[in-house]
C-alpha cells in the first residue's frame, strides 16, 4: 500500500477529508494563539516570535515525515502536489503579501481562525480579502504575461542546489533550529 | 471565579506548531496535497464572476483555473477552509476563548482598526493572487515540500513585514 490513499476518483470522501484535515487545522491555529492579531503581529516586533515557533515546527514536522514514509516506499512523492514555481509573479506577490500582513495583522488562513472565534477584525480582514480577490481577479487579464512568467513548474529545492533531497532536509532542521534558539534569545531581550 | 470568564492560556507553539504539521503530513498521506487558504476565496470569486459574467471568468488567468475539473464550488480548498472555521471556533470554546470584539491597541479606533483589517486584507489578495497561494499554500505547504516559490514566497513576504514594521507601529502599540 502506497499513499496519497484517495484517488481522484472519490470527489466525496476527498472532499470529507478536506473538511476534518481543515479543522485540525483550524484548531492547532487556535491553540498557538494564531487567531489573534496581537500576538501575530509581535512577530514583526521582536516581542513574540510564536509565528515562526509554529510555522517552523510545523514545516519541518511534515518536512521530515515526508522524507522518511517517501524513503520507506510509503508515500509515493509523484503523486503529492507540489506549488508551482513562477519565480517573479511570487517575488511580486510576497512584497504585496508582507505589506498587507502587517497592516491587516491577520494572514487569510489566521483571520478565518479569528472570525470564527468572534473577532470583528479578522471578519474585516476576511472580507477584504474576499473583495481584493474579485478585484484581482478581473483585473489580471491585463498582467497574463507578468502572471505566467519565471514559469519552473514543479521545482524543489534540491533540483536548484543539486544537492541529494535528505541534505537538503538536514539543512532546513538547522536552520530551524537555529531560528527557534534565535527567537528565545530574542524574545529575552525584547521583553 | 468563573471558569466561563477566563480564557485558558494558548498552548506551547512548537507544540502546536508539531500538531499543525502532522495535520500538514496527514493531508500529504490522504490526498497527496497540502492545506491553503487563498484557493477558497478565489475560487469563490471565480464562481460568482462566471455566474454573472462569464466571459470576464474565462479571461482571467486567477478565475480560469478554477473553472475547470469538479468547478469553483466544489473546490477541495473551500471545504478545507469550512473546516478551519469550525476547528477555531471549537479549540477557542473548549479553551473559554470566545468573545466578540475588535482586537486593537487603546490608541486607535474601532473604525480605523477594521478598515486597516479590510485594506489590509484587499493588499493580501492581490499579492497571494500573484503568489498563487498565502503563508499556508505556499509558504507551509510549499516550504515542507521544499518548493522554490514557496520558499521564495516565505522569504520575502515575512522579510517584507519585518521591513516595513517600524513604519507601521503606531498601528499597533
Amino acid at each position: 500500500m502506497s499513499a496519497p490513499l484517495i484517488g481522484d476518483g472519490s470527489l466525496g470522501v476527498s472532499l470529507g477529508a478536506a473538511v476534518v484535515l481543515g479543522a485540525g487545522f483550524g484548531f492547532a491555529l487556535e491553540r498557538a494563539g494564531l487567531g489573534s492579531a496581537r500576538k501575530l503581529i509581535g512577530q514583526f516586533y521582536g516581542r513574540d516570535l510564536t509565528v515562526m515557533k509554529v510555522m517552523f515546527s510545523a514545516l519541518i514536522v511534515a518536512m521530515l515525515g515526508v522524507f522518511w514514509l517517501s524513503r520507506f516506499g510509503l508515500l509515493d512523492l509523484r503523486a503529492v502536489y507540489v506549488p508551482l514555481t513562477y519565480l517573479w509573479p511570487q517575488l511580486f506577490g510576497g512584497l504585496l503579501f508582507g505589506a498587507g500582513l502587517v497592516v491587516a495583522g491577520l494572514c487569510p488562513g489566521t483571520a478565518c481562525v479569528a472570525a470564527a472565534t468572534g473577532r470583528v477584525d479578522g471578519m474585516f480582514v476576511v472580507l477584504g480579502f474576499l473583495a481584493g480577490m474579485f478585484g484581482v481577479g478581473l483585473l489580471l487579464e491585463g498582467f497574463a504575461d507578468f502572471y505566467e512568467s519565471g514559469a519552473h513548474g514543479a521545482w524543489t529545492l534540491p533540483e536548484l542546489t543539486g544537492l541529494p533531497y535528505g541534505t537538503v532536509v538536514a539543512a532546513v532542521v538547522l536552520l530551524a533550529l537555529a531560528a527557534f534558539a534565535g527567537a528565545e534569545w530574542i524574545e529575552r531581550r525584547v521583553r | 471565579m468563573n471558569r466561563q470568564c477566563t480564557p485558558r492560556a494558548y498552548a506551547d507553539p512548537y507544540l502546536a506548531g508539531a500538531g499543525l504539521g502532522l495535520v500538514l503530513l496527514a493531508a500529504f498521506v490522504l490526498v497527496g496535497r497540502g492545506l491553503g487558504a487563498s484557493g477558497a476565496f478565489a475560487s469563490t470569486a471565480a464562481g460568482v464572476v462566471a455566474a454573472i459574467a462569464p466571459e470576464h471568468a474565462a479571461a482571467s488567468p486567477l478565475f480560469s483555473h478554477y473553472l475547470e475539473g469538479q468547478g469553483p464550488w466544489l473546490e477541495w480548498l473551500s471545504f478545507e477552509l469550512a473546516g478551519v472555521l469550525f476547528g477555531a471556533w471549537l479549540s477557542a470554546a473548549l479553551a473559554g476563548r470566545l468573545r466578540v470584539e475588535v482586537e486593537r491597541p487603546a490608541a486607535l479606533a474601532r473604525g480605523s482598526r477594521v478598515a486597516l483589517a479590510f485594506g489590509g486584507g484587499v493588499v493580501m489578495a492581490a499579492g497571494a493572487a500573484f503568489a498563487r497561494g498565502c503563508t499556508s499554500g505556499q509558504a507551509l505547504t510549499g516550504g515542507a515540500l521544499l518548493s522554490v516559490g514557496g520558499w521564495l514566497f516565505l522569504c520575502v513576504a515575512f522579510a517584507t513585514a519585518h521591513v516595513l514594521a517600524p513604519l507601521v507601529r503606531r498601528l499597533w502599540t
